[in-house]
């Protein structure tokens, strides 16, 4: 037993030496072999600049591509109205990712079999599944129609080509020639400095931003999730230098979804401010908040018990405070940080809020009365335990820039319920902790489409969700080529 | 079997002497350029160091000036002048923007603000978005290409005297300025640029390069303000076809020019509606001299 023990302990040794063997040799070839990196789709090619120089690493956004977007999509150089541009430049590229990844899921109930039949019994397993995969497709398409006039236009799919417009909107830059006065509407991004959509992780849970769409378990409130493209109207108000900014969005509290099918007549408020502080080597900084305050409906008219789509009323109210810290230390490393507090009305603490949809975010109709989400019909009233929950979570996201074509991503997120939407659910029910660590390499790029290979591993953690009421922990490793054109 | 052997020996043999004197001349520019790494600038009381420029350098500018700063990044092939100037060749420590006389070199202040204010009509962004010491760094980088900052003094900047209370007789010599130096010839007698010389003009590496007009809205390339449009024509665009009227204009003369050059610029401005006011014509190249 115990030669057997050193025998395998020989092993892993062997194992572990031969993979930093095969880090250290391959680590080098990686960095060396590192060529210029110059994508140019879609904008890059209209000005004849690098991806990097707008990237920090594509597709996130560093200060002066963020500051190219709040102009507008525009240099200011006076040659961004199309009538510059070769008559067959067309401003699209394409973006898909093919994958191979592991996902783990720690706890599911299993059905027992005795015989070849169900025993009715179930029993708790860890489920894994692995193999090759696809992302969506995304066709973005945006740019100037004319000096201080642009837009953005991105039809996308999920995995099996099936479409939606993800973003759809038209711009008013620099109106009365003042970098202030800027109007955009359609469908778009919140104005959030830390855009989920230029996330840099692909994976389930770690390729969108937990604290962008958190709420307590049984929640009905889909209409404050940030990280949701929305349907309305925004303000962005700028310094030419992008150091201050500021935005007032006015959006349906549709959560994005088209065609009314939600509330009749509910809005919700989406506001920004930021200031970017100059710190010498160090780079620029920048601190900001945001606030969402806004209301939705709760009740959905209905005809034969079924809910009328866009037939909500009843609004109720809900809000989304948080801090956006953006911190540079030199050239290489910067660390994103984002707080959050949310809190909702009692009524969305007690599922209420989407009862047309039979998953209660979107997608399938309700057309039977039974199967639908709550719905707060005339008479309805709450449980005496029923209470407002509110709930606190925090973002920080570290990257190691090695060069424009190589980079390192960290990130933590912690979500906790400060006060569960009844009196006597646990306090800690929901929580949720994860971490995504992950890089990504250009091996090369050209003028006209960037690759990228993604390397990636996300865990997350959810307190008292799994069906025993135990903890939930989810797990998942990815590994792709990230490439547009 | 053997004989094939000695063939491609003595081919690649030959291959690799006739590449060595190629190899050997980049490396010798790199290892020229590298040497002069130690280059600072100097900003008020910033000290930039060439150095620390170099992963800024590469992540915004390379594409376009080149590794050896040279001006042929991979995007400079797509840039046809004069629609896009072609990226500024820094081994040649020739630039446009200078507070200093034609043919010096222009002060670290130049290049600094050179940086952040961009060149309109041509696909250098305004990069405010660096902090003060990153720009000072990149101007030392800037520097660092070029062989003249380690042999000559940089310029002294001109002097540009107050400017003075905008008159309409000032605006009316401005405009005997504009045909004595005869401006005309390539801007065109109402500015646009449409002048006899326009369509021949080209930089001093023979590529085309169109003339300022004044009226399209577009900011000039040095800086839009008074004191801007004073200095570039007092100290020329080095490089391109723009000389500097130091010896031709005297200063007082310089202000009178701005007031008129402002009249024709789209811009809302008092000289536009002094000249309205006025009934001002333009220059007429075939008037005898100082009979405008």
């Amino acid at each position: 037993m115990h030669v057997l023990s050193r025998s395998n302990l020989r092993k892993v040794v062997y194992s572990a030496i031969s993979l930093l063997s095969l880090a250290v040799v391959v680590a080098p070839m990686m960095l060396t072999l590192s060529q210029p990196a110059y994508a140019l789709p879609a904008f890059a090619r209209k000005y004849g600049l690098r991806c990097s120089a707008c990237h920090e690493s594509w597709p996130m956004l560093n200060y002066f591509g963020q500051k190219f977007k709040d102009n507008g999509y525009q240099l200011m150089n006076d040659r961004d109205a199309p009538i510059w541009q070769n008559p067959g430049y067309w401003p699209v590229t394409f973006r898909i990712t093919p994958i191979w990844h592991r996902v783990s899921t720690g706890k599911v109930a299993v059905d027992v079999y005795s015989g070849g039949a169900a025993t009715g019994a179930t029993t708790i397993q860890r489920v894994e599944q692995s193999g090759f995969d696809l992302s969506g497709l995304d066709f973005h398409t945006g740019g100037t129609l004319e000096k201080n006039i642009s837009f953005y236009v991105l039809p996308s799919s999920d995995s099996t080509a099936s479409f939606h417009f993800e973003t759809v909107m038209g711009r008013l830059d620099n109106l009365f020639g003042s970098p202030w006065l800027n109007v955009k509407f359609g469908k778009f991004e919140l104005d959030n400095l830390l855009s989920e959509k230029r996330i840099l992780t692909l994976t389930g849970n770690g390729g969108i931003y937990q604290t962008y769409h958190f709420s307590p378990q049984g929640d009905g409130n889909i209409f404050g999730q940030i990280g949701d493209n929305q349907l309305g109207l925004e303000y962005l108000g700028h310094s030419v230098d992008d150091r201050t900014r500021i935005s007032a969005a006015l959006i349906s509290s549709q959560d994005g979804n088209v065609g009314l099918t939600l509330g009749s007549n509910s809005y919700t408020g989406f506001f920004t401010g930021s200031q970017a502080f100059d710190t010498g080597k160090l780079g620029v900084q920048r601190v900001g908040f945001y606030a969402m305050v806004g209301e939705a409906a709760t009740y959905f008219r209905t005809s034969g018990g079924v809910p009328i789509p866009g037939s909500g009323i009843g609004n109720k109210g809900f809000s989304r405070v948080g801090f956006v810290g953006q911190f540079y230390l030199g050239q290489h490393f910067d660390l994103q940080v984002v707080t959050q507090h949310g809190s909702d009305n009692a009524w969305f603490g007690q599922g209420y809020g989407n009862a047309v949809n039979t998953n209660g975010d979107g997608g399938v109709m309700c057309t039977t009365p039974t199967g639908c989400p709550p719905n707060n019909v005339p008479g309805t009233t709450l449980p005496a335990t029923a209470r407002a929950p509110s709930w606190n979570g925090a973002l920080f996201e570290a990257h190691y820039v090695y060069s424009p074509q190589l980079i390192f991503i960290g990130r933590y997120e912690l979500e906790k319920v400060s006060q569960q939407a009844t009196v006597g659910t646990p306090s800690n029910l929901g929580n949720i902790s994860t971490y995504t660590i992950g890089y990504r390499y250009n091996p090369f790029m050209t003028s006209r489409a960037g690759f990228a290979w993604h390397n990636e591993y996300n865990w997350l953690h959810q307190e008292g969700t799994a069906p025993d009421g135990s903890n939930l922990n989810t797990s998942e490793l990815l590994i792709g080529f990230d490439f547009d054109f | 079997m053997r004989t094939r052997l000695q063939k491609w020996i003595l081919l690649l043999g030959a291959t690799a002497l006739l590449a060595l004197p190629l190899t050997s001349s980049a490396q010798l520019s790199t290892f020229d350029i590298e040497t002069r790494i130690g280059t600072e600038s100097h900003i008020g009381n910033i000290t930039g160091h060439a150095k620390d420029a170099q992963p800024d350098y590469r992540r915004y500018c390379v594409g376009c000036h080149g590794p050896l700063g040279d001006g042929n990044g991979e995007n400079a092939q797509w840039l046809e002048p004069p629609m896009y100037p072609k990226p500024r060749d820094f081994q040649l420590g020739v630039f446009k923007c200078r507070s200093t006389p034609t043919g010096t070199l222009p002060t670290d202040e130049d290049l600094f603000d050179t940086i952040a204010r961009g060149l309109d009509r041509s696909t250098m962004p305004q990069w405010s978005t660096f902090t003060k010491q990153e720009r000072a760094d990149l101007v030392a980088w800037v520097k660092h290409f070029s062989p003249r900052w380690a042999n000559e003094k940089q310029g002294t900047p001109i002097t540009i005297p107050p400017e003075p209370e905008v008159t309409p007789e000032r605006i009316k010599a401005g405009r005997d300025v504009y045909a004595r130096v005869q401006c005309w010839k390539c801007h065109g007698v109402q500015g646009m640029a449409n002048g006899p010389s326009a369509s021949t003009l080209t930089d001093d590496l023979g590529r085309p390069i169109a003339a300022f007009n004044f009226t399209e809205g577009s900011r000039p390339k040095c800086g839009d303000t008074d004191r801007d449009i004073y200095r570039i024509f007092m100290t020329g665009l080095d490089g391109t076809p723009m000389p500097s009227f130091a010896d031709n204009i005297k200063p007082d003369e310089a202000w009178d020019l701005v007031f008129y050059l402002r009249t024709f610029m789209r811009q809302h401005s008092k000289e536009k509606e002094m000249a309205k006011q006025l009934g001002l014509k333009p220059v007429d190249p075939n008037a005898p001299a100082g009979q405008q």
